[in-house]
């Protein structure tokens, strides 16, 4: 087995998925300056649809029946309707409120999903296999590589191209960038707040769904605390890459995959158990470096 | 006629008296007409007010929303258990300790206070560098401290005893224990907040630029509070060890970061009061809810809340506070008696 390309292809397709979370959370900040804590819950909540209320230990497929071409494009509207829904209801109504006031209800949103779902389909993880030919590990330049990690690093080129095609060339797209520069600036331009913060949380619910698809065909589990993890990586990625900017979130989650899957392959036997405790002082260090983030925008500079 | 300086100062002085006072009412009532689980419930109350005011002398002050805290707390709770577990139960379950902890047999008192003392320490360290950031990138790094404070104590198997639980410590903590403790709290929260620090502290978190140009060394006074805050989130860590006797470094982790950030939110993070009424209001509304999810009985019908729904409910009033009243239940004011004046 060849080591080096095994651990690219684990570091971009941990990075993928990262990168992938990272976009959903830095799309909301950047509008409306709300660190977004409910977007574990909302990956959670995709992966739950998926399959049929019930308590059992084994999960029967509910949305998970339907064919890929039903059912991921179903999934990624579900995502984009919790989000938009959690927006409507909770976040419309503060506008005004201080960023912290606004973390702190959405960690309160957050907890309702989660206990919502833990009351439905109880704390125990369930064993799901949604398109387990995918795990099939296959040869590549020396690797042997399961496809869904390619199909992973793909989706994540795809999801990003097409973000980016979307923000330069479409209007909403124009709006969100111009939202993200200067809020306050763009709606005496007619940027119709409304539309573009919807359209944000919709995308960033679908980038949920999407990493939640990923997860589930990869672990084969579905747990309720799936998302708080993948969240906090995300989240601390959106800060390391520059609040506000998106490609900054993107290369921040490769970057955070790629340290992680090579402490994992290098650091000494006794001392991999603390690999994340090495991680996070690498986060720290980083933002000691460069405290705007790697790849700041102009705008996150506070004018005095 | 406007206050003169000096009852401006009695006045600040009457808001941790009031508040010391309303615990002790709260204390005393529940000592009186409550069962011992009610007793359980005051003592986790007031180690939470402990844990809060002490958050709130950072936060509140400094306006830096911190992550880290439960992080403070996790070394103050092992390090109680540290000094104070038998020689004997050491040697079995955290073999690893250096021979000076594996022998001590302290006594609970002076043990609480080298928790809270260890944290300060770690605390001057980790905030030595941490505080050089601001904004969102200090709260960002207060998170990644957390991390790396569970990765560390959920991984060193000889010394916390990773995932499996340290057992056995002296359950000591009753409500009169910390209600003692969170009054001492509040007390040096009230000083901190009215000493040359805090005052300088307040006004770099109002204008940062303009604390600047006064001549505020912001640094410095960020992480004299974060010292102080940390020595009794310490404390606290302590606190909880002893009352419920278990420690697992799952309970220092996320869980207990938000709740505790929710009450300090809830009740109005600009003020002390806020940060006690927030803890009070809360802890109380969970009690009634677990209560009723026990079931209740009217007549001869039994109404019980579904299992589970207690969180769900919690949170759904978490949001709706913070939609009515964004700053909070007492949104940043004080209770103060005026003191001449008008």
């Amino acid at each position: 087995m060849n080591a080096i390309p095994q651990l690219f292809f684990d570091a971009m397709s941990l990075g993928g998925i990262y990168a992938m979370a990272a976009l959903g959370i830095a799309l909301i900040f950047g509008v409306m300056k709300l660190v977004n804590f409910a977007h574990g819950e909302y990956i959670a909540f995709c992966v739950f649809a998926l399959i049929v209320p019930s308590t059992d230990a084994v999960a029967v497929m509910f949305l998970g029946k339907a064919p890929a071409f039903v059912l991921i494009p179903t999934l990624l509207c579900v995502g984009a309707l919790v989000a938009v829904g959690s927006e409507f209801f909770v976040f419309r109504h503060m506008r005004k409120a201080t960023p912290v006031a606004m973390m702190i209800s959405s960690f309160a949103l957050g907890f309702v999903i989660q206990n919502t779902l833990l009351l439905i389909y109880s704390s125990r993880p369930k064993a799901i296999s949604l398109w387990p030919e995918l795990n099939m590990p296959i040869d590549l330049i020396g690797a042997s590589i399961p496809l869904l990690q390619i199909i992973v690093i793909l989706t994540t080129l795809i999801v990003v191209v097409t973000l980016a095609l979307l923000l330069k060339k479409t209007r909403i797209g124009l709006e969100m960038r111009a939202a993200a520069e200067n809020f306050t600036m763009a709606r005496l331009l007619g940027v119709r707040a409304n539309v573009v913060i919807t359209g944000a949380f919709a995308l960033s619910g679908a980038l949920a769904a999407a990493v939640a698809l990923i997860m589930v065909t990869q672990t084969g589990v579905a747990d309720v605390r799936m998302g708080g993890q993948i969240m906090l990586v995300a989240f601390i990625a959106t800060v390391i890459g520059g609040l506000g900017s998106l490609p900054g979130a993107v290369a921040a989650g490769f970057l955070i995959g790629a340290a992680s899957v090579i402490l994992q392959g290098f650091l000494p036997l006794e001392a991999r158990p603390f690999r994340d405790a090495f991680l996070y002082t690498l986060v720290i260090v980083s933002l000691l470096l460069r405290p705007d983030g790697l790849f700041a925008s102009n705008s996150t500079k506070p004018r005095v | 006629m406007a206050q003169t300086h000096k009852q401006k100062r009695l006045s600040a002085w009457s808001t941790p008296v009031l508040l010391i006072a309303i615990l002790l009412v709260f204390t005393v009532l529940i000592t009186v007409f409550g069962d011992k689980s009610l007793a359980r419930m005051a003592a986790q109350t007031l180690i939470r007010v402990t844990f809060v005011v002490g958050l709130w002398i950072f936060v509140g002050n400094s306006g830096v929303v911190s992550f880290g805290h439960a992080g403070y707390m996790a070394i103050g709770a092992y390090c109680s258990a540290w000094l104070t577990l038998k020689p004997q139960m050491k040697g079995l379950f955290l073999p690893d300790l250096w021979p000076f902890l594996a022998n001590a047999e302290w006594h609970v008192f002076p043990a609480a206070v080298a928790s809270g003392l260890l944290a300060a320490f770690v605390a001057l360290l980790s905030g030595a560098a941490i505080l050089r950031l601001s904004g969102i990138a200090a709260s960002i790094a207060t998170f990644a401290f957390l991390a790396i404070i569970y990765t560390v104590y959920s991984s060193w198997e000889g010394v916390t005893g990773a995932t499996s639980s340290v057992v056995g410590l002296a359950r000591y903590s009753d409500q009169w224990v910390t209600f003692g403790w969170a009054s001492v709290t509040v007390l040096a929260a009230a000083w901190y907040a009215n000493s040359s620090s805090g005052l300088a502290l307040r006004a770099s978190r109002e204008d940062e630029v303009a604390a600047d140009a006064s001549g505020i060394n912001m640094y410095r006074h960020r992480l004299i509070s974060l010292v102080v805050s940390a020595f009794f989130t310490g404390v606290a860590g302590a606190l909880f060890g002893h009352s419920l006797g278990v420690l697992n470094p799952s309970s220092f982790y996320l869980g207990v970061t938000f709740i505790t950030l929710a009450m300090l939110v809830v009740g109005g993070i600009g003020s002390l009061t806020g940060a006690v009424t927030g803890v009070l209001v809360l802890s109380i509304i969970i009690e009634a809810l677990v209560r009723m999810e026990r079931g209740m009985e009217i007549g001869e019908t039994t109404l019980a809340l579904p299992t589970g729904a207690q969180e769900i409910i919690i949170g759904i009033i978490m949001i709706l506070v913070l939609i009515l009243r964004p700053a909070g239940l007492t949104g940043g004011r004080e209770l103060r008696l005026r003191i001449g004046g008008r």
